[in-house]
């Protein structure tokens, strides 16, 4: 059984972000970047389901520039069997990279394909959903535990009311929330291996299709601060002050 | 411009969730010509009734059937998926349904979507937060397509409950996929404390607390003030509390009258989720946490004397 991984390179969750001066985006120069750390989780669990025995081959795959071999090289140091990039310089919204990995699905017909449910840049919480609707496939999101068998997945979901169990057929499309596991460290023998993996780049334009950009940014701002607040000597001061606001 | 709205109702079979009323208000700073709801359920009779209660709504839809008995994105998008020829604008709420669904909706449909609505510029035209909040954006959709969206809950009161919609009653005729089942909810909502997402005051604990037996402080302080409780990821990985109470980035985004944070140390992930409440508290040892950058009281102390002292001033 193979298993796909889309990864993200983005600015790491450290990183504290900031606006350009003339407004244009954010500041990307000199700061860090890293895989996004759902999907760094999304690997994770398909390593776990390799070393169980319960597949053969996991593939990461990013879209984007150069630059993100960066990202294909920690996967496949963390244990990933190959890597694709396709590439483009273009920053493609979720529906257009949704329909570039279903081509990809076309290619390798997995029969899972783990990814994080959203990307801490965009926050869009969109391309798993949607590749699994262009897919005609289950998806099982949000996930904190996993359990494979016979064709089937049984996903715990952390749902707003708590915790939600779903069966789903395989072929299927997972999405992961934080408390599936915790991502190994990778160690220096294994990046000096990673060098000898395999990493293809694929130009975008030959996956047969057109991007497609539907949604304009008319300006970018960082929210409103709050006001200034105070320090409170003790808890009757500050009782006080609930008190003194109608609040309690 | 014409423009008529379907909202997809969020629901627990048995009562319409408040997202729902919000999604309403939302689409009212659109000036639609209408804005319908849709309930999927296995029996829509009452969530229907409240639906249709709602200031603002023109229609209320009813899909009965029993696969809708459960909310699963992959039986109720193609439903969806036959109603929405008749709208320009498609909308759920930013909760971890609408999350789930209206994405798929959007692929179906060929279209892409807009994530977490916190504010209307006009009909197409819209702000989001991007970077755990720490960055607005202003987006502008083609009006020419369908328009997907969710919406960000803490950014929208409920509509009210003065409306009288009329209720109609649809049969979808679609092949629904076989491929996934719902299995069980596990969930402490019999709970009779408030609930997170509506509270109007929370008392939130993070790591600091140790223990599942040392949360029971963060619980009592609740209780004194009429509060819900809520948690840090921390104290959710660490078995403190349930997932469902964890606030932040990928958790529930809340804009509470009162949030009092209790060892909290303020990461981003956190202040995402409830840096728009009204008023904010803070206790925390440490006087350089980065949660008192946005407090508007803080206290630097030991919340094992903090929270049993700040409840026995209140119940005096
Ligand atoms: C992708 C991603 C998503 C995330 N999403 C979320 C999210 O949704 N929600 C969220 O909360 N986090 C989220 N996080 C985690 C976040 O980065 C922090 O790690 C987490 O919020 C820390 O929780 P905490 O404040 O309880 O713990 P800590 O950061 O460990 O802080 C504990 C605080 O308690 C104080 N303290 C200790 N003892 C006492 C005492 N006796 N009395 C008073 N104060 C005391 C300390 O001074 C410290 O400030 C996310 C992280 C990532 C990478």
């Amino acid at each position: 059984m193979k298993i796909l991984i889309p990864l993200k390179r983005v600015i790491d969750y450290n990183v504290r972000v900031r606006i350009n001066p003339d407004g244009s985006g954010v500041v990307r120069d000199g700061v860090k970047m890293s895989i996004n750390p759902f999907d760094e989780i999304a690997l994770e669990e398909a390593l776990r389901i390799k070393e169980r025995g319960e597949a053969t081959e996991i593939i990461v795959i990013t879209i984007g520039t150069q630059e993100n071999q960066q990202q294909l090289r920690t996967g496949l140091a963390m244990g990933a069997d190959r890597a694709i990039l396709i590439e483009t310089s273009e920053e493609l919204e979720p529906l257009t990279i949704a329909r570039a990995l279903k081509v990809l699905i076309d290619r390798e017909d997995p029969q899972l394909v783990i990814m994080g449910k959203q990307a801490i840049d965009s926050d869009n919480n969109q391309t798993g959903q949607m590749l699994a609707g262009l897919w005609n496939r289950p998806q099982a999101t949000f996930v904190s535990e996993l359990t494979l068998s016979e064709g089937t997945a049984t996903a715990v979901r952390e749902v707003d009311a708590g915790l939600e169990v779903i069966k789903v057929k395989l072929p299927a499309v997972i999405t992961s929330d934080l408390r599936l596991n915790e991502p190994r460290y990778v160690k220096l023998p294994e990046i000096m291996k990673a060098k000898k993996k395999p990493l293809d780049t694929i130009p975008f334009s030959e996956l047969g299709m057109t991007p497609e950009t539907q949604f304009s940014i008319v300006s970018i701002e960082t929210p409103p601060k709050r006001p200034k607040g105070i320090m409170v000597e003790n808890v009757s001061e500050l009782a006080k002050a609930l008190q003194d606001r109608g609040l309690i | 411009m014409m423009s008529n709205i379907l909202i997809i109702a969020e629901h627990n079979g048995k009562e319409l969730n408040s997202s729902t009323a919000k999604c309403v208000t939302c689409a009212k700073k659109i000036h639609p010509d209408s804005i319908d709801v849709v309930v999927l359920a296995a029996d829509s009779h009452q969530i229907a009734t409240e639906a249709a209660a709602l200031e603002g709504v023109s229609k209320v839809i009813r899909v009965d059937h029993p696969v809708n008995e459960y909310p699963l994105a992959a039986t109720l998008a193609p439903q969806i998926i036959e109603l929405a020829n008749k709208y320009t604008h498609i909308l759920g709420p930013s909760t971890t349904f609408g999350r789930d669904l209206m994405p798929r909706v959007a692929a179906l449909l060929g279209v892409g979507q807009l994530s977490d609505i916190m504010g209307v510029e006009n009909a197409y035209r819209f702000k989001r937060p991007i970077y755990a909040g720490n960055v607005i954006v202003t987006v502008e959709a083609p009006s020419d397509r369908i328009l997907i969206a969710t919406i960000r809950s803490a950014s929208f009161a409920a509509s009210e409950q003065t409306g009288n919609a009329i209720i109609e009653k649809y049969s979808i005729n679609v092949d629904l996929p076989k491929h996934t089942s719902f299995l069980d909810l596990r969930s402490d909502s019999g709970s009779s404390r408030p609930d997170l997402q509506t509270a109007t005051k929370v008392v939130s604990g993070g790591r600091a607390l140790g223990s599942k037996d040392n949360f029971d402080l963060i619980y009592e302080l609740a209780d004194v003030i009429g509060g819900a409780v809520g948690a840090s990821r921390a104290a959710v990985d660490s078995g403190y509390v349930g997932n469902d109470l964890q606030v932040g980035q990928t958790g529930k985004i809340i804009a509470p009258d009162l949030y009092i944070a209790l060892g909290i140390s303020g990461a981003i992930q956190h202040l995402t989720g409830m840096k728009d409440s009204g008023t904010i508290v803070a206790i925390n040892k440490d006087e350089d946490a980065p949660i008192f950058e946005i407090a508007d009281f803080g206290l630097v102390e030991d919340l094992f004397t903090a929270i049993p002292d700040l409840i026995a001033a209140l119940e005096k």
